[in-house]
């Protein structure tokens, strides 16, 4: 029988209060993160994977040999793999304001000793990086690659402004500098969804009924935006799940999937957490922070790989070669890739032979 | 005639440390020997994703594209040398292509088949049908090489656009010459190598 990498996710407390974008600070904060492979003498074979959205420290391997599932992005992570434990140190951690164990939402804020709900201050892209910068320095990293898809994308180029003299290269895989203004209706749609629902009450809710309606609605809008209209069609077509009933209930196989992505969806996620992120892809922008993303790459020193896939509209080649293109003006190298896929934004999920491939490349 | 004659040539024509932009890079062999031998530095762009994938294998700097959609990402003359090896008579518009090389770079190289070779004339003359050779292996419906051309209408073209041709070297029967007699160049060769700016 084939063994199984087992991996415990650890947590990490930090010593300071983290001072934010928005001028506030926040102490007691704690990172869940996990680690594959080992960090060699001189600190530099370390790999932070940033997770997306709704993802977690949870990467690879499996907590448990009774899990059904390993961690999210097992086929990259692993011995032999796109990210070889046998050859890097990987890390990945839970996001601030996040659910699955790094301080968020629902956790206590000291001052009241009650859950933060919406008394949690508004968090950054730049301020997730501020709290995985410091369990970099914990863990003892000198160097790093920084890789990151969808909102992990995003904190991958933070990571390449913020730390240049620690980031030796960058992998962007299906992201964007900056959310589109298509990509930000979306998620208005889906905090709408959270923020109406009547058990929401104004982020207070802990200890009642969950805003779980809304939440649902927000991940089936979510899951909508990751899938093309080719791999819908050719996942669902317009069957039915059985016959039509003539009513409005679950007719169709893409309504019962999107019904059971959301109903699967609340009960490893919270709704407050879900605004919180959301909000902070949608404020990310270095182009305005800076004046240009030429300006905004202009110190960064290590190599880039920009990946992005055929058929993702989300976050289109389109905004990918806007990356590229920037950093080829100021001279950096940079090396770029479209994966034909029909898998649409999902495709960084599953396109794992050719990530494999390019990935491998890239890193030797 | 064996591709090592046209990537020696060409290595010969770049001046070490030279920061250059390889178009159509393929799998990078070309690019990677410039970096051996030259220490050049730069960048390469190749439109197929395999190719594309194989030359980043080699540790090379190469972005997936079309180079007929234009080199608009590059500012004016930000390279030292443009390469566009064996790529020209598969573009679109090799017109638009050679342009923008020579806005970017101070200096264009343009490889291409001589389809003026006496053997590809008389393949022509004799058999009657679209000439095929070591060079040009495709038949006529499944050919990338749309815009072939001879070493007299590279000649022509310049003149008309006032480019500037630098240096000429011609290869036949694995010899590369420099100085003949123009219109023996264009019975002669198989392969023209171009050295031109703006």
């Amino acid at each position: 029988m084939e063994s199984v990498d087992i991996v415990q996710t650890k947590y990490y407390n930090l010593n300071n209060a983290l001072e934010l974008e928005c001028g506030k600070k926040i102490s007691n904060v704690t990172v869940a993160y996990e680690t594959y492979g080992n960090l060699n003498k001189e600190g530099d074979n370390a790999i932070l994977i940033c997770h997306a959205l709704t993802g977690d420290a949870h990467a690879a391997f499996k907590n448990n040999e009774n899990d059904k599932k390993p961690g999210w992005w097992d086929t990259m992570i692993g011995p032999n793999k796109a990210f070889d434990t046998n050859k890097y140190f990987v890390i990945c951690s839970n996001v601030l304001g996040g659910c699955k164990g790094t301080t968020g939402p629902a956790s206590i804020n000291p001052d009241t000793g009650k859950q933060y709900g919406h008394l949690f201050p508004v968090i950054t892209v730049e301020d997730m990086v501020k709290v995985q910068y410091e369990l970099i320095n914990h863990l003892g990293v000198k160097k790093l690659t920084v890789v990151g898809g969808s909102m992990g994308g995003m904190q991958a180029i933070e990571w390449s402004i913020s730390h240049p003299e620690l980031v030796k290269s960058v992998i962007i895989i299906a992201a964007a500098a900056r959310l589109s203004a298509q990509g930000i209706a979306f998620n208005a749609v889906g905090r709408n969804a959270i923020l109406s629902d009547p058990n929401f009450n104004n982020g207070d809710y802990y200890d009642k009924k969950h805003p779980e309606v809304g939440l649902s609605i927000a991940r089936m809008i979510g899951h909508i935006t990751y899938l093309s209209e080719t791999s819908m069609h050719k996942k669902f077509g317009r069957n039915f799940k059985d016959k039509p009933n003539f009513d409005f209930g679950v007719d169709f196989e893409v309504e019962s999937y999107l019904d059971h992505q959301g109903r699967i969806f609340v009960d490893r996620f919270d709704a407050n957490s879900y605004l919180y992120i959301t909000k902070a892809v949608d404020y990310y922008d270095p182009i305005s922070k800076y004046g240009s993303l030429e300006n905004a790459f202009k110190n960064t020193n290590g190599k880039f790989l920009v990946i992005s896939f055929t058929s993702d509209w989300l976050f289109s080649t389109a905004q990918a070669k806007e990356i590229v293109n920037a950093l080829i003006k100021i001279d950096k190298n940079v090396s770029f890739i479209e994966i034909e896929s029909p898998c649409g934004h999902d495709a960084f999920l599953l396109e794992f032979d050719k990530q494999t491939r390019i990935i491998k490349a890239f890193l030797t | 005639m064996g591709k090592t004659l046209n990537y020696s040539q060409i290595t010969k024509l770049v001046p070490t440390g030279a920061k250059i932009l390889d178009l159509g890079c393929g799998d990078g062999y070309l690019f990677k020997k410039l970096v051996n031998e030259k220490k050049v530095t730069g960048v390469g762009i190749e439109i197929n994703e395999d190719e594309a994938i194989k030359a980043i294998e080699k540790g090379l700097s190469v972005i997936q594209g079309d180079i007929d959609k234009g080199l608009k990402q590059f500012f004016d003359k930000s390279f030292d040398y443009a390469i566009l090896n064996q790529t020209v008579q598969s573009t679109d518009k090799p017109d638009y292509v050679i342009e923008e090389m020579l806005r970017v770079s101070k200096c264009a190289i343009v490889a291409f088949p001589n389809f003026a070779y006496w053997r590809v004339r008389f393949y022509l003359f004799f058999k009657g049908k679209m000439p095929k050779s070591k060079a040009l292996p495709y038949e006529w419906y499944n050919t990338p090489n749309i815009h072939l051309n001879t070493i007299k209408d590279f000649y022509e073209f310049c003149k008309k656009r006032d480019i500037k041709i630098l240096e000429a070297v011609y290869l036949a029967k694995n010899k590369a010459r420099k100085k003949i007699f123009r219109p023996l160049a264009n019975f002669f060769s198989e392969e023209a190598i171009f050295v031109i700016s703006k």
